[in-house]
């Protein structure tokens, strides 16, 4: 029996090796299983628009996009990109959602003298002293957003503060980030158990015995809902304001207005991106992705969106020869392509230079929640770390 | 401080109470059936997206509650007599890994069926705001009502075991097991009551957490082994245990997370104290229960008779 | 004693034969000869397979080290510890700490390895083993927790990011860089591993140890002292993965604390029931086993781990003695 068993296992095997033949194929990691599998769909679909506005081709070459599930933790991640580089030997290896599972597997990309392109992760090691030439973002670097946010609190005079974020890679950097710009008090600061910590009744009743007279708080995901919900529960509101990053989004919209958290309603944050910024690209891409996915795509859609379009800008430019790497990585600098955040460069270590925007939390007009930009809080932001960066300009 | 104290201490008690609720099930289906359930967590998840399913069918999170109680308590049944009934014989290595399968089943069916994004619960208008408990002292309604409905269930659970036919059956069973068939008593429905009364203590756990945290995938894969190190350091089978356990745990738990790293920063600079706080305050669940089985390998209370 | 508890007894001090029947002897050369040469084949051949590639099986053949070291103490010696992964850790940790700061020579990561694996096992297994039953499962899982929060809190090194390792170790004579080399060390490691294992089992040393499985207040009232007994053997095991962890450590060049998790010391045990407890060749089958079907699963669905649950369900209910026990009887059930 196990002999059969043993076979047939083999035959299916040989079947899922028998991939489809495109010209170019591309590799995507992100989160497919956990939780955090919201976040990779909205990535995964966005990939998919950008691909069918495409209509499947690169330079007139046919495209595939092999996703992999990261499953959350960065040792599964450069599993799956290993497998990606060296089995499947694609060109291109672009997504990450996470800093930490980012870090795990850019050598194994860069050290095979593949491209490495993040959709979202933005770790400061790689900005900074890791900087590949073979590395690009369609981000930014973890610290900008919450530098925008300090600069916000500063605007609005708030004086003393209480930091709060997952114990990881990027949360450490979103710290370091406020405190940049952030010229008041830091009354506290607690980093919380990542990612399986949801419960913060102690880190809330310390925040708020700190005096702090704002909270600023990073959690992506599903902990950002978690942590919204203990906030009004707690009777913060009003108390203490409560300044986000990357913790309202798209995905967590709906289900915060299910559960009739009214509290973060006219909450800001601050972002690069937002679905009301006025471009055509951008204008297409949300009411496509509407149309198409019946919801408002996040900023980690529209970070996949801009993946797949630099990548087809680059590929264009050297007609589909996936070998000129020079000119693919010369093409790509140049970041001409129509990004829906609006027109950027790149810096030296690959990363954006581009504007930041405050956001605002409100009802549109069907009465679904969502954001619209309140100002422009940086022009052509150049993020703290490119000093570091060994690269030649 | 002491303000700051007495909230920590409050929130350090819902977590014991809700680590009580769990506790309880595991210790009972340990100490009668003598089985290693991994997949309690799961239960705590089923009972959490039952809640939530139903809090949007029925508008309101109590009578969504009250039905997920016996949705929870069918499923229990349901895995009692389909497959936990089976592993009884068998040792506990095969528990282990029989019901870590489980797990695994259970948050893929959970995915499928509600899909990964996790349900938000929202609470009636009268769970949402805060008590003053104590003058200053301002408390989560909500987090109030999860303290007293795991006392409720702790009483409850006292007076069954106590008090009641059932209960006395249970007693036994935990004694002498063969004693309890002989007797003539049917022991096959002894222990699928029990095993389903577990799931119901596990299910209500989960909603009570999950209008607070969200209902999600693998919620109950953290919280279980937390709740093993509970039974384990109150001695298995044992309800007082399960009960001074999981007080301490939360206890230790929360006050660690809230005052460990200002301790900390006394010895080691404020930065490294920062991160290393909440990983060691994380530890010293697993430090206390080494240190107690060091030095009484049966747990604080171990039930009298073997 | 009854005559079927004795025959039980008899039958768990039988010498374990190196490839047991004849049979066994075959499968288990041939299972053996397919690990060495597919792999090798297929890089020769260019073949750009997952399931043949020299990293899968290389991933595997480590975590196999790890499962024979497991077979060891819970196969033969009955201690079902469930923090066999913390030793893996320790065993990866020993290779990228170093790294990190720029001593690369394996001479100094392995035996390094193996000493601080050994010195956990001895004294987390010395506080472990005056518990039994379900509270040695429970405390040898709470062991392995701390020292996942350990590494957790090491800011230093990565803490939850984990820790890059960027040169693999540095031998001289051979150069594990080239992967190939790698995978050749680390087959040589599995079966020198298990070896080991055939040695101790059948020395007095492993006899007084598979008889504290069997029968331990015999063993006591025959003047042995099972105790030291029984935590010679933890350490040893516990050594011996702990060079797993350093294998494995160099082969992903990416070391994190969840290489400690609980859930990773259930997979171990898993790979050591599925393919035999107490055989010598077992453990790798199961490691083999586990991992190929965890990745072909994995490539054709999202949900893999729906159907991989259920087949551990199953492998636990219906495969008496694991796989080992299935080749070792000609493929029949009973």
């Amino acid at each position: 029996m196990f002999k059969k068993t043993g076979i047939a296992a083999l035959g299916l095997a040989l079947m899922a090796s028998a991939t489809y033949a495109a010209d170019i194929k591309i590799g995507y990691v992100t989160t497919l299983t956990t939780p955090a599998a919201v976040l990779g769909n909205d990535m995964k679909d966005a990939v998919n628009l950008a691909l069918e506005h495409l209509g499947g081709k690169m330079a007139g070459k046919t495209v595939e996009v092999i996703f992999e599930d990261d499953g959350f933790k960065p040792e599964i991640g450069k599993q799956k990109t290993d497998k990606l580089v060296q089995q499947d030997d694609v060109p291109i290896v672009a997504g990450y959602i996470w800093s930490n599972v980012l870090l795990a597997s850019a050598k194994s990309v860069l050290d095979a003298g593949k491209f490495l392109i993040s959709s979202n992760a933005g770790p400061s090691q790689i900005a900074g002293k890791l900087c590949n030439k073979n590395f690009f973002s369609t981000s930014w670097q973890n610290d900008q957003t919450p530098m925008a946010m300090g600069e916000v609190l500063n605007q609005q005079g708030v004086k003393s503060l209480y930091l709060l974020g997952p114990n990881y890679a990027a949360g450490k950097n979103m710290m370091t980030g406020v405190q940049r710009t952030f010229k008041g008090e830091i009354k506290g600061k607690d980093l919380t158990k990542w990612p399986s910590q949801l419960d913060f009744s102690a880190e809330l009743a310390k925040a708020k015995a700190s005096g702090a007279e704002a909270i600023f708080v990073f959690y992506p995901g599903k902990a950002g809902g978690a942590f919204i919900k203990q906030y009004q529960q707690a009777g913060l509101k009003g108390v203490m304001d409560l300044y986000t990053v990357f913790t309202v989004d798209a995905i967590s919209l709906p289900k915060l207005q299910a559960g009739k958290l009214e509290g973060v309603l006219g909450s800001r944050l601050t972002q690069q991106w937002d679905p009301t910024l006025d471009n055509a690209a951008n204008k297409k891409f949300v009411a496509d992705f509407r149309t198409k996915y019946k919801r408002y795509p996040s900023f980690y859609a529209a970070q996949a969106y801009d993946t797949i379009n630099l990548i087809a800008s680059g590929v264009e430019a050297v007609g589909g020869d996936m070998t000129k790497t020079d000119d693919l990585r010369a093409a790509m600098e140049k970041a001409d392509y129509a990004s829906v955040r609006g027109k950027y460069t790149y810096g030296k270590n690959h990363f954006p230079v581009q504007n930041f925007y405050l956001r605002e939390v409100v009802a549109d007009a069907d009465g679904n929640w969502t954001t619209k930009v309140v100002k422009t809080v940086y022009e052509n932001h150049v993020d703290p770390y490119v000093g570091e960066c060994p690269l030649a300009q | 401080m002491s303000t700051l104290f007495l909230i920590q201490f409050l929130n350090g008690l819902q977590l014991g109470v809700l680590l009580f609720l769990l506790a309880a099930g595991l210790t009972l289906v340990f100490g009668i059936m003598d089985f290693v359930n991994l997949a309690h967590g799961s239960l705590y998840m089923v009972g959490a997206f039952f809640c939530a399913t139903l809090t949007f069918w029925t508008g309101s999170f109590v009578w969504a509650a009250l039905l997920a109680i016996p949705l929870t308590a069918l499923v229990g049944l349901v895995l009692e007599i389909g497959v936990i009934r089976h592993l009884y014989q068998r040792d506990h290595l095969d528990h282990v890994l029989a019901t870590f399968g489980f797990i695994l089943i259970a948050d893929t069916l959970v995915h499928l069926i509600w899909g990964p994004e996790g349900i938000a619960i929202p609470l009636p208008g009268y769970l949402r705001g805060q008590v003053e408990v104590l003058p200053g002292i301002i408390f989560p309604t909500f987090r109030l009502v999860i303290i007293g409905s795991g006392l409720l269930v702790a009483f409850g659970l006292y007076w069954l075991i106590g008090r009641t036919r059932l209960g006395m059956l249970i007693r036994a069973g935990a004694s002498n097991r063969t004693m309890v068939s002989a007797l003539g008593i049917d022991i096959k429905t002894l222990f699928t009551a029990v095993f389903a009364l577990g799931a119901v203590l596990a299910g209500l756990a989960g909603m009570l957490i999950a209008p607070i945290t969200e209902a999600t995938i693998g919620m109950g894969n953290d919280i279980i082994i937390t709740a093993f190190v509970v039974i384990i350091v109150g001695g298995i089978g044992s309800m007082k245990g399960a009960f001074i356990g999981a007080l301490l745990i939360g206890l230790i738990d929360t006050l660690g997370r809230s005052f460990l790293d200002d301790i900390l920063k006394l010895f080691i600079p404020i930065n490294a104290a920062e991160t290393a706080g909440p990983a060691i305050s994380s530890m010293l669940i697993y430090l206390i229960m080494a240190a107690v089985l060091a030095f009484r390998p049966q747990g604080l209370f171990p039930p009298k008779v073997r | 004693m009854s005559d079927t508890a004795s025959a039980q007894l008899n039958d768990h001090l039988r010498v374990p034969d190196f490839f047991g029947s004849s049979t066994g002897r075959v499968v288990t050369l041939v299972f053996m000869a397919v690990l060495l040469l597919v792999p090798v084949a297929a890089h020769f051949l260019g073949i750009r397979l997952q399931l043949v590639s020299l990293d899968f099986i290389t991933r595997i053949l480590c975590l196999a080290i790890a499962a024979v070291s497991l077979n060891l103490i819970l196969g033969f010696g009955g201690m079902i510890s469930f923090g066999h992964a913390a030793f893996i850790g320790i065993g990866a940790y020993c290779v990228g700490i170093p790294a990190y700061h720029g001593y690369g020579s394996a001479w100094l990561h392995f035996p390094l390895a193996v000493v601080a694996s050994a010195a956990f096992a001895l004294i987390t297994g010395a506080i472990s083993l005056r518990t039994r039953g379900v509270y040695f499962i429970m405390i040898t899982m709470a062991f392995a927790q701390m020292g996942y929060y350990f590494f957790l809190s090491l800011e230093e090194y990565g803490g939850d990011d984990g820790l890059t390792i960027y040169s693999r170790s540095v031998f001289g004579i051979i150069d594990i860089e080239d992967k190939m080399v790698l995978f050749l060390l680390t087959y040589a490691c599995l079966v020198a591993a298990i070896y080991s294992v055939y040695r101790i089992v059948n020395s007095r040393f492993g006899m007084v140890v598979r008889g504290c499985n069997s029968n331990e207040a015999r063993m006591k009232a025959l003047g042995y002292n099972t105790y030291a007994y029984k935590l010679t053997a933890y350490v040893i095991a516990g050594g011996m993965c702990g060079l797993a962890g350093a294998l494995l450590g160099n082969f992903t060049t990416f070391i994190s604390p969840d290489m400690m998790s609980w859930s990773r010391s259930g997979e171990l045990m898993f790979m050591v029931i599925l393919g035999g407890t107490g055989s010598l060749f077992g453990p790798v089958f199961g490691a083999v086993t586990f991992v190929f079907i965890e990745e072909l699963l994995s490539s054709f669905t999202t949900y893999w781990a729906l159907p991989f649950g259920i087949l551990l369900i199953l492998s636990v209910l219906f495969i008496k003695g694991g796989l080992n026990g299935l080749i070792q009887r000609g493929w029949k059930r009973d």
